[in-house]
């Protein structure tokens, strides 16, 4: 179980106008703007759940999916995963300096990330050399380690390119093999930030059938931020709008579905409903 | 531990692949040890009296400087890691359940390892082979070439040590380029790489050889050939030691901080 309780963060921007004197000016003094990425967001989500997070580019979608898997601080609010806080800013109950520093090691420990424009395999050894050394890092009992590499090899197709270095993959392939590494220790929790993005039509029907599967199959919850709105119609059971950092809607694909309208359609109808784009 | 012990092992296989600038980089030692070399000879001419090491020493330390200089140079940067600094790929490595320092101290040491490995061989062999006034002479005695070794596994951390501070710069700057460039050229000259320590004025020279870069090059480089030793050297081991506990100590201490208030943009 997933919760996130009141969770505020602003990013500070420096700002300047165009050209060279206004250049110099910057050098020393220099105009910062807070940004509110997230003001106030607060959500469950329940084991085994599949959410699709959508919002407009800059909603605040991408910084949702990183204070969940523990890589950035919030400045306020609180986040609780499978019972243990993650992140407590201003309440009463703060870490003690012991448990602060091994939170993020005991986090990451039951989640999986595949954040789809950067890539987590080493460029320039094959794809199953990362995989042996992901099985160190997570100290991965043999056993375990086999039989999921042998699962994900079997329903990802991995077989041939396991003996590939990953920057001679295509992308499709790649997105494929990422996707294996971020399960290898049978993570809880699997979040997918654009885990589609620039793939071909085969690509993404595989990558959604396997996502749908481990969901059956593991109970593996599922969190995926996406423009791809057949993504979301494929996998998601559960929607979340975000915009303008904050939570707009929360429900079922039926909830927002217009009769004959395509998918696109109805999302930019959404966004115009609640005045984000 | 394993796991990292599994990520020394995959840089140090990675470093090892790189053929062709290793190559490069033989030829370049090589001729530039020479010079070096040459440039001594020419010191020493004009007034031996007041030539503070003997000229073997200096042979042997100039040898061993450029074969190991993958090793040992302020200069040398893991470009990845600066690299994933600056366009967020660490958002993957924060994700893993490893601590950011022990990860990147381990694989700036394989990563420098696996450069000094290839390139020291060939050098040293040559060096060993050249005529009496160039040549790379025995070691002092078995005592010496034992407290050489030691000496310089402790010189490569002490490096690591301190070039990881600007690493970690990186995490509260997004860009270390600044830092790095300045600190560079400042630590070539503070670490013997320009001239060895024992060439400076006296007092000059007492100074530096408190600070921690003299703990990088000049401590292994000058046991080797016995001109330091005696309660200098075991001085200069425990600043050694001294130095590699306060580094990766503050170290460790600025990296816990950036971790907090890391941000990483865009996507």
């Amino acid at each position: 179980m997933i919760t996130m309780e009141n969770v505020c963060k602003s990013y500070r921007v420096a700002k300047r106008n165009a050209g060279f004197r206004e250049a110099c000016k910057a050098l020393f003094h220099r105009e910062y703007e807070e940004i509110q990425a997230l003001k106030d967001i607060s959500f469950t989500i329940r084991d085994g759940e599949m959410v699709g997070y959508i919002g407009p580019n800059g909603a605040g979608k991408s910084s949702t999916i990183k204070i969940l898997s523990g890589i950035l601080t919030p400045d306020s609010g609180k986040v609780t995963i499978n019972g243990r806080v993650l992140w407590d800013m201003g309440g009463r109950e703060s870490l003690s300096y012991r448990r602060e520093r091994y939170r993020r090691i005991d986090h990451v420990r039951q989640i999986g990330v595949v954040f789809g424009q950067r890539s987590q395999l080493w460029w320039d050894v094959p794809v199953t050399d990362s995989y042996e050394l992901l099985k160190d890092i997570y100290s991965i009992p043999d056993s375990v380690y086999r039989k999921n590499l042998e699962e994900l090899t079997e329903s990802l197709a991995l077989r041939e390119l396991l003996r590939t270095p990953a920057r001679q993959l295509s992308l499709g392939q790649r997105m494929r093999c990422e996707i294996a590494a971020s399960l290898l220790h049978s993570p809880d929790i699997l979040f997918l930030d654009e885990p589609t993005i620039g793939l071909d039509a085969v690509s993404k029907l595989s990558v959604r059938d396997f996502v749908k599967k481990l969901n059956r199959e593991r109970h593996t919850t599922v969190i995926l931020t996406t423009h791809d709105m057949q993504d979301i119609e494929a996998l998601a059971s559960r929607i979340l709008l975000i915009g303008k950092g904050q939570i707009l809607m929360d429900g079922t694909l039926a909830d927002i579905r217009k009769d004959a309208a395509t998918m696109d359609e109805t999302l930019a109808q959404l966004y115009k409903t609640y005045e984000i784009t | 531990m394993k796991k990292y012990i599994s990520y020394f092992r995959m840089w140090l296989v990675m470093g090892l692949q790189y053929r062709a600038a290793a190559f490069g980089g033989v030829v370049t030692q090589f001729f530039w040890g020479f010079m070096e070399i040459a440039a001594m000879h020419a010191f020493h001419a004009s007034n031996p009296a007041s030539y503070p090491m003997t000229m073997e020493a200096t042979c042997s330390y100039i040898w061993f400087q450029q074969a190991f200089i993958a090793m040992l140079s302020a200069r040398v940067f893991d470009g990845e890691i600066l690299e994933s600094v600056r366009s967020g790929n660490i958002a993957y490595e924060l994700c893993r359940p490893v601590r950011i320092y022990d990860l990147w101290f381990f694989r700036s040491t394989a990563s420098r390892l696996s450069g000094a490995g290839l390139r020291c061989i060939p050098i040293l062999l040559v060096a060993v082979l050249l005529p009496e006034s160039y040549r790379l002479s025995a070691p002092a005695g078995p005592g010496q070439f034992a407290l050489f070794l030691l000496t310089l596994a402790l010189a490569v951390l002490v490096s690591v040590a301190y070039i990881m501070l600007i690493y970690i710069s990186g995490l509260y700057t997004v860009s270390s380029d600044g830092l790095r460039r300045l600190c560079s050229s400042l630590m070539d000259f503070l670490t013997g790489g320009y001239i060895p320590l024992p060439f400076f004025p006296e007092k000059i020279r007492r100074f530096l050889e408190l600070l921690p870069f003299a703990s990088m090059q000049n401590v292994p480089l000058r046991i080797y050939s016995g001109d330091l030793s005696g309660t200098a050297m075991y001085r200069a081991i425990g600043l050694q030691v001294f130095w590699l506990v306060t580094l990766v100590a503050v170290g460790r201490v600025l990296c816990r901080g950036a971790e907090r208030k890391l941000m990483i943009q865009g996507g």
